[in-house]
C-alpha cells in the first residue's frame, strides 16, 4: 500500500520534470552569466538588459503586445456576435454551425497559416494588418466556444424580466444579459491574447518581411546562433503566457455573484 | 360586475406549425383574480406571454383598457410578470433587484429607498436589502420576485406558476398570501397554473383550457360543482364518468336504469356524459338502493375512505365516504338527483382532445 503511494509520487514527480525541467534549465540560463549552456559563472540581468536596449528586440514585443489586444478584442466583439447568432438558431442550423466553428481550431496551423497567406498576398501587402487578420480569425471560435456555453446556461428569463419591467432591449442586453455571460466573455478575450501571443506558424506564413513578433524573432535569432539574450526573452514570453493563463482560469463565476457594493448605483434613464 | 380591463378578441397562434391557441376570447375584469387552469401544453402559458408582450398572435387582438396593445412591447405595458422561475437578476442584490424598474422610470434616491422597503415588508422580508439572490430559499426568491413585480404598481401582476417549485406546505402558506396581498394591493392578478387545487383556493374566476380551447369560464364553485364537459369534469377533482342517454327532462339512462335528475334542455333520448363526484356517491349497509354493488376495494385517505364500488348496472364507482365498508360487503347505491350532473357529449375536436389528456407529453407550451 505505502509502496504504491511512493511509485505513484515518484510517476507525478517524473511527469513534471519532463514537462517543467526544460523550462527551468532555459531560465536559469537567462540569469547565468557564463555564455556557456554547462558553465554557471554568476547571476547577472545583463541579458535583460540589452533586451531593453535591443531597438529590434522591443520593437517585437511592442508587435505582439499590440497584436495580441486588438485582435483579442476585435474577435471578442466578432466572437460574441457570433455567439448570440449561433444561440438563436434552430437545433439543426446550430449543430452545422458549431462543426463549422471547430474545423479552424482543429486544423493544422501549418495549413491556417499556409492558406491566409495565399488568400492575403491576392489583396493585401503582408505586415501587420495581414497578421491582425490572421490572428483575429484564429482567435474567432475560440471566443465563440468560450461565450457558447454561458448563453447556453444563463437565464433568459431574466432578460424578459428586465423587459417586463420597463427596461429596452438594448438596456436589457446590457445591464442583464451581457453580466450574466461576461465571465465567458472575459476568458474569451484573454484565451485569444494567449493564443494570439503563443502563435508561431500562422504569424511566420502571414507576416512578410520588416516585422517580427517575439515568437517570430527568436525564431530568425536561433538559426543565426544562440545568444542567452534569447534564453531572457523566452522566459519573458513564458511568463507573460503564465499569467494569462492563470487570469483565464479564475473562477470568475463565484467573483462575480459575490461582487457588488449593495447600494442603490446611479443608472441612466432608458427613453 | 366591474369594468372590462383586459379582452383577448380571436387569439391564434402556432409554434413550428403546431396550433397552441385556437381562437381563444377572454374577458378579464378589473380587480379580478383569474386563473387559466389546465395541464402542460394547454396554451395557458402561452395566453400569459402574449398579454405580457413576449409572443406575438398570429391572429386576433389584445385589449386593455379599450386600446389594442397587441403590438406594444413588454416595457411598455403597464403590467408586470412574476416569472416561473422567478428570474430574479443574479449579479444584483435585493435592493437592485426591486430598485430596477424604478430606476428605469427614473425615480429619486429617496423615493426608491422607501418603496424597497415597503414592498419588503409587504412580502415579509424585512430586512433583506443587502442579500443576493442565490443566498436566498426558493420561496424568499419567490417573494421577491413578487416585491420586484409590485414595486412598479402595474395594474395587472400576471404569475406564471410562481408556486410551481416549492414544496407543499410553503405552497399553501402562499396561496393565503397571494390572497391577502391581492386584497391589499387592489389589482387585477391573471395568475396560470396545472394545479387545480391552486386554482381553486384563490381565484375569483377559473379558466379551465385545454389543447389551444377554453373549455369553460366560471366561479371556482362553478367549475367544480357543474363541469360542462367530461374534460373539465375529470380535470377538476375526481369524479365518475359515466355514458348516459338522456330520456327527456329530468330523466338519465346510465347501465340501462333510469335515474332521475334536475338537468333540463338535453332533448330526447340524445347520448350524454354523466358526471357523480364520489363523494355524492351513498352507500348503504343494508343494500337498499336503486343500484346493487359490492366493494372491491378501500384505501384509507385521511378525512374519508375511498373505496371502488363494482355495480350490478356494470359501472365500477369511485367513492369517497368517512364509513368503512370491508372489502366483498353488499351494498346499496343511493345518488341524489341534484347530484347527477349531465354534460354534452363533447364535439369531435372536444373528444380527441379528451382522449389525448393522459399522453400529452413534454413541456408547457
Amino acid at each position: 500500500m505505502k509502496m504504491s503511494r511512493i511509485l505513484g509520487k515518484i510517476y507525478v514527480g517524473l511527469i513534471l520534470i519532463f514537462l517543467y525541467a526544460p523550462i527551468l534549465v532555459l531560465i536559469v540560463l537567462s540569469f547565468n552569466s557564463s555564455r556557456s549552456r554547462v558553465v554557471w559563472g554568476g547571476f547577472t540581468l545583463k541579458w535583460y538588459g540589452s533586451l531593453l536596449k535591443s531597438t529590434t528586440i522591443m520593437n517585437a514585443l511592442w508587435t505582439t503586445f499590440l497584436l495580441a489586444v486588438l485582435s483579442a478584442l476585435i474577435s471578442t466583439v466578432l466572437g460574441l456576435f457570433g455567439a448570440l447568432g449561433i444561440y438563436s438558431m434552430k437545433k439543426r442550423s446550430y449543430r452545422i454551425m458549431l462543426f463549422g466553428t471547430k474545423i479552424p481550431m482543429l486544423n493544422a496551423d501549418i495549413v491556417t497559416g499556409i492558406a491566409l497567406m495565399l488568400w492575403f498576398v491576392r489583396f493585401l501587402p503582408l505586415g501587420f494588418g495581414s497578421i491582425l487578420l490572421a490572428h483575429v480569425t484564429f482567435n474567432i471560435p475560440y471566443v465563440i466556444l468560450c461565450i457558447l456555453p454561458k448563453l447556453r446556461t444563463m437565464d433568459i428569463y431574466q432578460y424578459e424580466a428586465a423587459l417586463d419591467l420597463g427596461a429596452g432591449s438594448p438596456y436589457a442586453f446590457f445591464h442583464i444579459l451581457i453580466p450574466q455571460i461576461l465571465p465567458g466573455i472575459l476568458s474569451g478575450f484573454l484565451m485569444a491574447v494567449t493564443l494570439s501571443m503563443d502563435d508561431f506558424v500562422i504569424t511566420y506564413f502571414t507576416k512578410g518581411a520588416g516585422i517580427n513578433t517575439l515568437s517570430t524573432l527568436i525564431y530568425g535569432e536561433i538559426r543565426k546562433g544562440i545568444k542567452p539574450e534569447m534564453y531572457a526573452l523566452s522566459t519573458v514570453l513564458f511568463f507573460i503566457v503564465l499569467v494569462l493563463l492563470i487570469l483565464v482560469n479564475l473562477p470568475y463565476d463565484r467573483f462575480f455573484m459575490t461582487a457588488g457594493t449593495g447600494s442603490v448605483r446611479e443608472v441612466e434613464h432608458e427613453k | 360586475m366591474a369594468k372590462e380591463l383586459i379582452r383577448f378578441e380571436n387569439i391564434s397562434k402556432s409554434f413550428d406549425g403546431t396550433e397552441v391557441l385556437k381562437d381563444l376570447t377572454l374577458s378579464i375584469h378589473e380587480n379580478e383574480f383569474v386563473t387559466l387552469l389546465g395541464p402542460s401544453g394547454c396554451g395557458k402559458t402561452t395566453t400569459l406571454r402574449i398579454l405580457g408582450g413576449f409572443e406575438t398572435p398570429d391572429k386576433g387582438r389584445v385589449m386593455f383598457d379599450g386600446g389594442d396593445i397587441t403590438n406594444i412591447p413588454p416595457n411598455k405595458r403597464p403590467l408586470n410578470t412574476v416569472f416561473q422561475k422567478y428570474a430574479l437578476f443574479t449579479h444584483m442584490n435585493v435592493a437592485d433587484n426591486i430598485a430596477f424598474g424604478l430606476k428605469i422610470k427614473g425615480k429619486d434616491k429617496d423615493h426608491i429607498r422607501e418603496k424597497i422597503a415597503y414592498s419588503l415588508k409587504l412580502v415579509g422580508l424585512e430586512g433583506f436589502e443587502n442579500r443576493y439572490p442565490s443566498s436566498l430559499s426558493g420561496g424568499q426568491q419567490q417573494r421577491i420576485a413578487i416585491a420586484r413585480a409590485i414595486v412598479n404598481e402595474p395594474q395587472v401582476l400576471l404569475l406564471d406558476e410562481p408556486l410551481g417549485a416549492l414544496d407543499l406546505k410553503l405552497r399553501q402558506g402562499m396561496q393565503y398570501e397571494l390572497i391577502r396581498l391581492k386584497e391589499e394591493l387592489g389589482i387585477t392578478f391573471v395568475y396560470v397554473t396545472h394545479d387545480q387545487e391552486e386554482a381553486l383556493t384563490m381565484s375569483d374566476t377559473v379558466v379551465v383550457m385545454n389543447q389551444g380551447l377554453i373549455q369553460q369560464i366560471g366561479t371556482p364553485e362553478d367549475i367544480y360543482n357543474e363541469p360542462q364537459n367530461a374534460f373539465v369534469a375529470d380535470f377538476i377533482g375526481e369524479s365518475n364518468l359515466i355514458d348516459g342517454i338522456m330520456i327527456h327532462d329530468c330523466l338519465v339512462n346510465i347501465g340501462g336504469l333510469d335515474l332521475p335528475c334536475v338537468d333540463t334542455g338535453f332533448g330526447n333520448n340524445n347520448p350524454v356524459d354523466v358526471v357523480i363526484r364520489p363523494e355524492d356517491v351513498e352507500l348503504d349497509a343494508d343494500g337498499n338502493g336503486p343500484i346493487k354493488g359490492t366493494v372491491i376495494s378501500i384505501v384509507f385517505k385521511g378525512v374519508h375512505w375511498e373505496m371502488h364500488v363494482e355495480s350490478s348496472i356494470g359501472i365500477t364507482f369511485l367513492v369517497q365516504t368517512t364509513e368503512h365498508f370491508p372489502v366483498g360487503s353488499v351494498v346499496g347505491i343511493n345518488v341524489d338527483p341534484y347530484n347527477i350532473q349531465i354534460m354534452h357529449k363533447p364535439s369531435s375536436e372536444d373528444a380527441q382532445v379528451f382522449d389525448q389528456l393522459e399522453t400529452i407529453p413534454g413541456e408547457d407550451l
